[in-house]
């Protein structure tokens, strides 16, 4: 038990620090691999609850899906990040109190909760037998949610269409391949029989 | 000593203001403004295991799945529209984008 106390302050730490490193880093390749770290020891987490599918799921998704993609878009991007950090110790102070305060009020409600809510006295999770978490899982997300399965698959569909949409471009004067052209071309089209006069040429 | 819901919890509440206060601090650069509302959603994920673990039951793990996947699509769209947008005004500020013509 002293052994899973440790590890839970160990992750909640990073995580916390992680997290106040991806607001405050001045470079944004910094942001974007604190918020790596940050994933991976929230993932830490999910583990140390005994929800390893997600947690899985969490680092395949986010480090190696959506972290590269930020990654990606901001070497990409040509941007005077200094000049956009310019007036934000403007904001500091009321952020802070801001964030002082709801801190205060979610942890209260969450003590609160945790002692006297529906999960009061519950002290982990239950014991599994032979069912494993992604064993659990997969029986309730095919059977009672599959039509909310579908439609998450749905709106990855559309995020895909609609980035491609959005950031296609089209040039002029590119020579591209035109398949509907290519395919409607049939030998009486495509060349033609010239009987030339010897000694003249041809015009064209 | 035994770590409990509250504990769990009081993780997400400090991530979910440390992503409220980086949308305050960050006023100006839209990808720092992204990864906050990423922050913000890994928060709610954080809440939504721990309840499920603490309840014993499995659907609020589906429902951070389903967390996920929405806060998947929102990064790849929010990151296309990002890239529009620096193509059309050669910059990322939040204060271009206060012009709105069709």
């Amino acid at each position: 038990m002293a052994l899973q106390a440790i590890a839970f302050y160990l992750l909640a730490a990073t995580t916390v620090v992680a997290g106040l490193a991806v607001i405050s880093a001045k470079n944004p390749v910094h942001s974007v691999l604190f918020l790596i770290t940050a994933f991976f020891s929230a993932a830490g987490l999910f583990v140390l609850l005994g929800a390893e599918f997600l947690a899985m799921i969490l680092v395949v998704v986010y480090v190696g899906a959506v972290a590269v993609l930020f990654l990606f878009v901001v070497m990409m991007l040509d941007v005077d990040f200094a000049a956009l950090r310019q007036g934000s110790v403007r904001y500091l102070p009321i952020g802070a109190i801001v964030a002082g305060l709801l801190t205060v009020e979610m942890v209260l409600v969450a003590v609160s909760v945790a002692h006297n809510g529906a999960a009061a006295g519950s002290v982990g999770p239950a014991p599994t037998g032979s069912v494993t978490n992604a064993e659990a899982i997969g029986r309730v997300l095919y059977t009672d949610y599959a039509y909310f399965f579908q439609i998450a698959g749905l709106v990855l569909l559309v995020a895909m269409i609609g980035a491609i949409v959005l950031t296609l471009k089209h040039r002029v004067g590119v020579k591209r391949q035109d398949v509907g052209r290519q395919t409607a071309r049939t030998p009486l089209s495509g060349m033609r029989i010239v009987t030339i006069k010897s000694g003249e040429g041809i015009d064209e | 000593m035994t770590i409990g819901l509250d504990h769990y919890l009081t993780v997400a509440a400090i991530l979910f203001t440390i992503g409220v206060l980086g949308i305050f601090v960050n006023r100006r650069n839209v990808i720092v403004i992204l990864m906050s509302i990423e922050l913000i959603l890994l928060a709610v994920n954080i809440n939504l295991v721990s309840f499920s673990v603490f309840l014993h039951d499995v659907v609020g793990q589906i429902y951070a799945l389903f967390v996920l996947t929405v806060a998947a699509a929102e990064a790849a769209v929010g990151l296309a529209i990002l890239v529009t947008f620096f193509r059309w005004r050669g910059g990322i500020g939040v204060d271009d984008a206060s012009v709105m013509r069709g």
